[in-house]
């Protein structure tokens, strides 16, 4: 491997391990925030007792987002030092944005929110967890303005003198349909990750018969909270899919393995690809539906993979444009099949609570802490996703990956810096994993008042 | 080219420079407490009183870098591209450390086992050390000149980083950061603790002078061939600040130690970039090779831009951050921990959870 190889495989690493933790800590920032408002509201111990516990969930998974983020903003520097003198004029403006807005708000008020328990009046204190919510929550639309500009580069103008991409309209960059889309499906995956969390958490307590009236009270804010990110999860992924197929036709095509244009084409259930000859061995259908899903009619024309390759030659010159067709028709199935069954999940859930079984249904509660891996699949699947979709490109239409990387930096120092990362990432997830079972396992703190805080936190 | 002050590149310039000096001013003590942890650190219950004094504001410190970061790309494209490809090693040596010391906050009274904090406590260590040493390093080099093509890539090699005047700039930071840590612990402890911060501090105070007046020396003597903007008292007022320390401690006059050694680092960091103006990272192979404000630069919209998003937010971000410090500016006091609630009603009303790793009293 090359050192772009390598770079690629170093920012997939560090990347996909970042959002491991970030999806998670929005989600468990807004839960803890619901819980403890509940508590100010009702002033019943027993939701203190639910956000403190959660909350120390939230703060260890917290840590891990915290400092893996300072990895993602520096290895743009580090390993696509070209790619940062073409777009820093337009990309770097989200990035900074970023930390003013919401990395200074979340790091603060999160601060203020672990040691002011019994130093800050409790509306104030009330008031700092929704603050690190927000933070979370901006954060999240600025990276993801960053990214859709790569998706799809609008408010721009290419300086032929400087050979540089300039900024021309802020406006249109942070009102990019593809940022607002983006923003829409990620929040609601991370409420979902949050919920499966919550869900899968007190389902195992609620089997063992602890402490029931915190998970039970805990599980149904999480399925009510799951049920309906998780459809709005899958409404706003189909109008993001609509939003690339027009885009970004070639990711569409690739995620169906259609390989010629259709009209009434059928949405594919499983296939075996022909890439060098581009087309399928096999391929299952349901009949017309990708063309309802995409165009909304029965037989909208869909372009195939071979058209738009043939199509994208003449435009930009000689080279592929196909990304690799498996694994962007694999991590869509892979995406969508998760996020349907965390659909199930909170469906089955609620029914089981309205009808008052829900602790009874042994089935269920057995069942429900292995579907705390789905969200994990289908976020990282759906960036592997939207990232290698994109390619050839990093910027799509504008720059090629191949010519995003540091000239400078040679093999030898991205597989030095490949093996660190993976390794203190490796080590780290294994004390991660260790301390967030370790936690969730644990019985609920039996603190009831503020003022029993100790004088130390850490 | 343009000329003159009044402009947004020399704006520019001067945020990322106040950014910097906010980092090193703020990230400067708890980087300090982190590497005297182990030496004024006696017991389990000291230690944490140690990571309890920089606990609610440490994470917020460390976004003044990576604001600065971020600043650095947006405003200065060709400036973050060459800087962090070029200092590739020494900047993955620093994300490893702060990665660890970060979750070590975190986690280091999260678990029993008697090696656990111990561990995480190493990691406190070498993850503040690490850094505090090698900021100084990376701004001398940047002062002194690396080797810039006139595609303003870096073509030097991580070694050539280690040359004696950065390492100079490396031994004074450390020295400052870990002083400047020891003055702000007497003013969050009491007792034994307060009288062993003071302690080390007096003996750090001596050493830190002598550096701080080598590396401004040595930077005087190489500002003689580059038309930076002469810094005049700015140099002369960190060198007074920080040789008054000693006195100021031996008179117990903390407060004033504490302001003593953060002038230090403000003034060394502006007369580093005050030297530096207008070029951003001179090229040690020809001054026609300098990435300068001009030549780094995004275009006057994005800096527009930019100036306005500041104007607004960095006002607010000032007046919550400083308002914490306001809510935690109390002494952490030992007898406190010891009678809290958290001491002494453990075992009996479990009022801490089962299963936290907190060590348990010896009351």
């Amino acid at each position: 491997m090359d050192a772009l190889e390598l770079s690629r495989l170093q920012f997939a690493i560090t990347t996909i391990f970042h959002f491991f933790f970030v999806p998670l800590s929005i989600g468990l920032a807004f839960t803890t925030a619901i819980m403890q408002t509940a508590w100010y509201r009702t002033k019943d111990p027993t939701y203190l007792r639910m956000t403190k516990f959660w909350g120390k969930l939230f703060l260890i998974n917290f840590a891990l987002g915290v400092v893996t983020g300072i990895v993602q903003e520096f290895q743009f520097g580090m390993n696509w030092s070209a790619y940062s003198r073409f777009v820093g004029d337009i990309f770097g403006v989200p990035l900074a944005i970023e930390g003013l807005l919401a990395f200074f708000l979340e790091s603060t008020f999160l601060g203020l929110w672990i040691f002011g328990w019994n130093r800050l009046p409790p509306r104030i204190h009330l008031a700092t967890i929704w603050l690190v919510a927000v933070g979370t929550g901006l954060s999240a639309f600025f990276i993801l303005a960053a990214n859709a500009w790569m998706q799809h580069p609008v408010g721009y103008t290419l300086n032929p003198e400087t050979g540089r991409a300039e900024l021309t309209d802020i406006m249109a960059m942070l009102m990019n349909p593809t940022a607002w889309s983006h923003f829409g499906h990620t929040i609601l995956a991370a409420l979902v990750t949050g919920g499966m969390f919550v869900i899968g958490v007190s389902a195992y307590h609620l089997a063992r018969g602890h402490e029931t009236v915190i998970f039970r009270r805990s599980m149904t804010v999480a399925l009510i909270v799951s049920l309906f990110a998780s459809l709005g999860v899958a409404f706003s992924g189909h109008f993001q899919a609509q939003l690339v197929a027009q885009q970004q036709p070639m990711k569409t095509a690739s995620a169906e393995a259609l390989w010629d244009t259709e009209r009434g084409a059928g949405f594919s259930l499983f296939a075996i690809g022909d890439v060098e000859n581009g087309r399928n061995h096999v391929n299952i259908q349901l009949p017309n539906m990708l063309s309802v899903l995409t165009t909304n009619t029965w037989s909208g024309e869909v372009q195939g993979i071979n058209d738009i390759q043939a199509e994208y030659e003449q435009r930009y010159g000689p080279g592929s444009y196909i990304p690799v067709v498996g694994v962007i028709y694999w991590t869509f199935r892979l995406m969508v099949g998760a996020g349907l069954l965390m659909i199930l999940v909170s469906v089955v859930g609620l029914f089981l609570l309205r009808r008052g079984r829900l602790e009874t249904a042994r089935w269920f509660l057995r069942l429900a802490p292995f579907a705390i891996a789905l969200p994990y699949l289908a976020n990282s699947t759906g960036w592997i996703m939207t990232e290698m979709g994109r390619q050839p490109w990093v910027v799509f239409g504008v720059m090629l990956t191949r010519d995003a990387a540091s000239p400078t930096v040679g093999t030898g120092f991205v597989l030095t810096t490949l093996i660190g990362f993976t390794l203190i990432y490796g080590l780290l997830s294994v004390v991660d994993v260790y301390l967030l079972s370790k936690f969730a396992r644990s019985d609920p703190p039996t603190v009831t008042e503020p003022s029993a805080e100790p004088a130390l936190v850490y | 080219m343009e000329q003159g002050y009044l402009n947004l590149e020399t704006l520019w310039f001067a945020l990322i420079a106040v950014l910097w000096i906010g980092y090193f001013f703020l990230e400067g003590f708890d980087f300090g407490v982190g590497i005297l942890m182990p030496f004024v650190g006696k017991d389990d219950i000291d230690r944490r009183i140690l990571v309890n004094t920089i606990g609610p504001v440490w994470d917020g410190n460390e976004v003044w870098l990576i604001v600065a970061g971020g600043a650095t790309f947006a405003a200065f494209p060709e400036w973050y591209a060459t800087l962090f490809s070029g200092f590739y090693l020494a900047l993955f040596l620093i994300l490893a450390a702060l990665i660890f010391r970060g979750v070590a906050f975190e986690f280091r009274g999260k678990d029993k086992h008697p090696e656990w904090a111990r561990w995480w406590d190493r990691a406190i260590f070498w993850g503040s050390a690490l850094p505090a040493f090698l900021w100084g390093v990376a701004w001398a080099n940047i002062l002194r000149g690396v080797p810039i093509d006139a595609n303003k890539e870096f073509v030097g090699t991580f070694w050539s980083l280690l040359n004696p005047y950065a390492l100079l700039g490396g031994a004074t930071s450390l020295l400052l950061f870990t002083l400047h840590g020891g003055v702000f612990l007497t003013l969050k402890t009491d007792t034994e603790l307060q009288l062993r911060a003071r302690r080390v501090a007096k003996v750090l105070a001596l050493p830190a002078t002598v550096a701080v007046l080598g590396f401004l020396s040595w930077t005087f003597v190489n500002a003689r061939d580059n038309d930076g903007i002469v810094p005049g008292f700015v140099p002369i007022l960190g060198l007074i600040a920080i040789a008054a320390v000693e006195w100021l401690l031996r008179e117990k006059l903390d407060g004033w130690a504490f302001v003593a050694t953060g002038l230090s680092i403000v003034m060394i960091t502006a007369t580093i970039f005050l030297n530096l103006y207008p070029r951003v990272m001179p090229s040690s192979i020809s001054a026609a090779n300098d990435l300068t404000i001009w030549n780094a630069a995004s275009t006057h919209y994005t800096l527009k831009v930019m100036t306005i998003v500041a104007l607004i937010f960095t006002p607010i971000v000032l007046l919550y951050q400083g308002w914490t410090y306001w809510v935690f500016r109390k002494r952490i006091r030992r007898a406190d921990v010891e009678r809290g609630p958290g001491m002494q009603k453990r075992d009996t009303e479990g009022l801490v959870r089962p299963g936290d790793g907190e060590a348990p009293s010896p009351a």
